[in-house]
């Protein structure tokens, strides 16, 4: 009985966590609902049976759990009596439809998100409320100490309740822009599990899942041409994990990957959904940058590559949305096109505007073209400062091979200056 | 819920503002005066003289102290506010975001404190 209860638990905790937060209004109590819920079922699944609808009968087992806990409690808190006489007017009704719990889990995605919310705190609380994982899961993934993440997620919680972020999912003429701010949250999510910014490896699967999974759900939820493109991108990006890095964790440039490696049935769904994306009127940054992936999904080599297409692309892309990193994108793809001098040419115009003098794979771009041009000492300088800036360990090793590498050939040239 | 809609913006771009423009700005916040009473939002709502005006009140050691000018020097100054009656935050920051000076300056939000009802 017990893995038929974490059965129903791992497939519909989350949903039963947004029906009952919508039903108390209040996060705390929802979780609290949630647990007793859980461990009710433990308890009468076995001599009972299992519910026809495990869902609904978990709903409702939580919301009475929490209504005579309030009762409880008022007993020693007067302000309490109010609100349990509230609920418990509103537990006369039958918990609603299906439509209505998906919708649930829209809402909790929703407030998760608040623009009142700081960034940082609308990741914690989306990976902890809608995602399920743990303070000390979220603590490890972005290597914050779990008390931060804790006083995050409690502050949030707080703010939804004293400022009254109401629990909706927005109104049609606010959903764009509010929509385009919960694809952010997702694609910062997904961004760290795909490169994480700092630590000991390049990838961190589980936030990378985790936003694929979030993503599917919007996708599904929500018929707008940006979260298809974000679930394309997201897709066709991680079939690319496990060419991107040896088994001792070394990174591996796009270039020199294993292809067959690739997991080509998620690049072949992620190519439908770019396509399904692309058809649309409006045409956003997620599915352009999805749609650059799918070309290189679809390539057998880095030469065998369309890589006029993809700088038309990046084209695009930078119109709709300029950025110094989109840029330097841009500037690599046109290095394959027409060469590393024609590369490293708008690789240098762009470091001089000064926007990217703290990103360390700009620098680590011109080793690169450097290091292609028979460059070497200047390739070695821009590894070098790549190695001051990165906090990454996998980058920082393969930088320091490349350095070697350079440095090693520089002294064959100049074998009295060694 | 109550929130309290505090408008702030640069005083010293309002006082070099061309007379036209300064008019302009006035009539707009008399309209959107007009359209939050009819919707209902509207519980008061007032522009603030200069910080020139301020004057910040004390009491230490029993004394009451006064000093000249506004509790913090800051970019932007309190400049006028809005106390309204929202559904909830997402309904109040439609409204803040409808105040004129939201272009020129920045709106605060806060709720008001909501005392919690004692038990009879």
């Amino acid at each position: 009985m017990r893995e038929t209860v974490e059965a129903v638990y791992r497939e519909h905790s989350r949903r039963i966590l947004a029906t009952l937060i919508r039903l108390l209004g209040d996060f705390d109590l929802a979780e609290e609902a949630l647990h007793d819920a859980f461990a009710a079922a433990v308890e009468q699944w076995g001599t009972r049976g299992v519910p026809d609808n495990p869902r609904t009968w978990l709903v409702s087992t939580g919301r009475f759990k929490a209504i005579d806990a309030l009762r409880r409690r008022a007993r020693f808190d007067g302000a309490l009596v109010e609100l349990a006489d509230r609920l418990g007017r509103a537990t006369a009704a039958p918990v609603e439809e299906d439509a209505d719990l998906e919708d649930d889990r829209l809402r909790l995605i929703f407030v998760c998100c608040h623009p009142a919310l700081t960034l940082d705190a609308q990741i914690a609380l989306t990976l902890r409320e809608v995602c399920g994982l743990t303070t000390e899961a979220i603590s490890r993934a972005f290597l914050v100490s779990a008390p931060t993440i804790a006083q995050r997620i409690v502050r949030a919680k707080a703010k939804i309740r004293d400022a009254a972020i109401p629990y909706e999912v927005p109104s049609r003429e606010e959903l764009p822009a509010r929509l385009d701010g919960v694809l952010h949250v997702v694609y910062l999510m997904f961004n760290e599990g795909y490169w994480a910014s700092s630590g000991d490896s390049l990838t961190r699967p589980d936030l990378s899942s985790e936003a694929i999974r979030l993503g599917r759900l919007l996708a599904t939820l929500i018929d707008e041409p940006e979260a298809i493109g974000l679930l394309a991108m997201m897709l066709l990006h991680d079939a690319r994990r496990a060419a991107r890095s040896t088994a001792t964790g070394e990174l591996i440039l796009l270039e020199d990957q294993d292809r067959t490696l690739w997991n080509h049935a998620q690049i072949a769904e992620g190519a439908t959904l770019v396509e399904r994306a692309l058809a649309r009127r409006r045409i956003g940054p997620y599915a352009i940058q999805a749609a650059i992936a799918a070309v290189h999904g679809e390539a057998s080599s880095a030469a065998d590559t369309d890589w006029a297409q993809i700088v038309g692309l990046y084209d695009v892309l930078l119109r709709l949305e300029p950025s110094p990193v989109g840029a330097l994108n841009r500037a690599a793809a046109v290095a394959m096109r027409d060469g590393p001098a024609a590369g490293l040419a708008l690789v240098d115009s762009l470091m001089d505007h000064g926007e990217l003098d703290e990103y360390p794979l700009a620098y680590s771009a011109r080793g690169e073209l450097c290091r292609r041009l028979g460059r070497l000492e200047e390739a070695a300088q821009a590894y070098t400062r790549a190695l001051v800036l990165t906090r990454q360990e996998p980058q920082r090793r393969f930088l320091e091979r490349r350095l070697q590498q350079v440095s090693r050939s520089c002294a064959d040239i100049h074998p009295s200056q060694t | 819920m109550k929130y309290l809609c505090l408008i702030y913006s640069d005083e010293t771009a309002w006082r070099t503002l061309p007379k036209s423009d300064e008019l302009a700005m006035m009539s707009e916040y008399r309209n959107f005066g007009e359209s939050i009473k009819s919707s209902g939002h509207w519980l008061a709502g007032f522009r603030l003289q200069d910080t020139d005006t301020a004057t910040t009140v004390r009491i230490r050691n029993g004394k009451v102290s006064t000093t000249d000018g506004p509790f913090a020097e800051t970019k932007e100054q309190l400049g006028g506010f809005y106390l309204i009656e929202a559904r909830d935050l997402n309904d109040a920051i439609q409204v803040a975001g409808r105040i004129p000076g939201a272009r020129m300056g920045s709106i605060e939000v806060r709720p008001i404190w909501e005392p919690v009802p004692q038990p009879a």
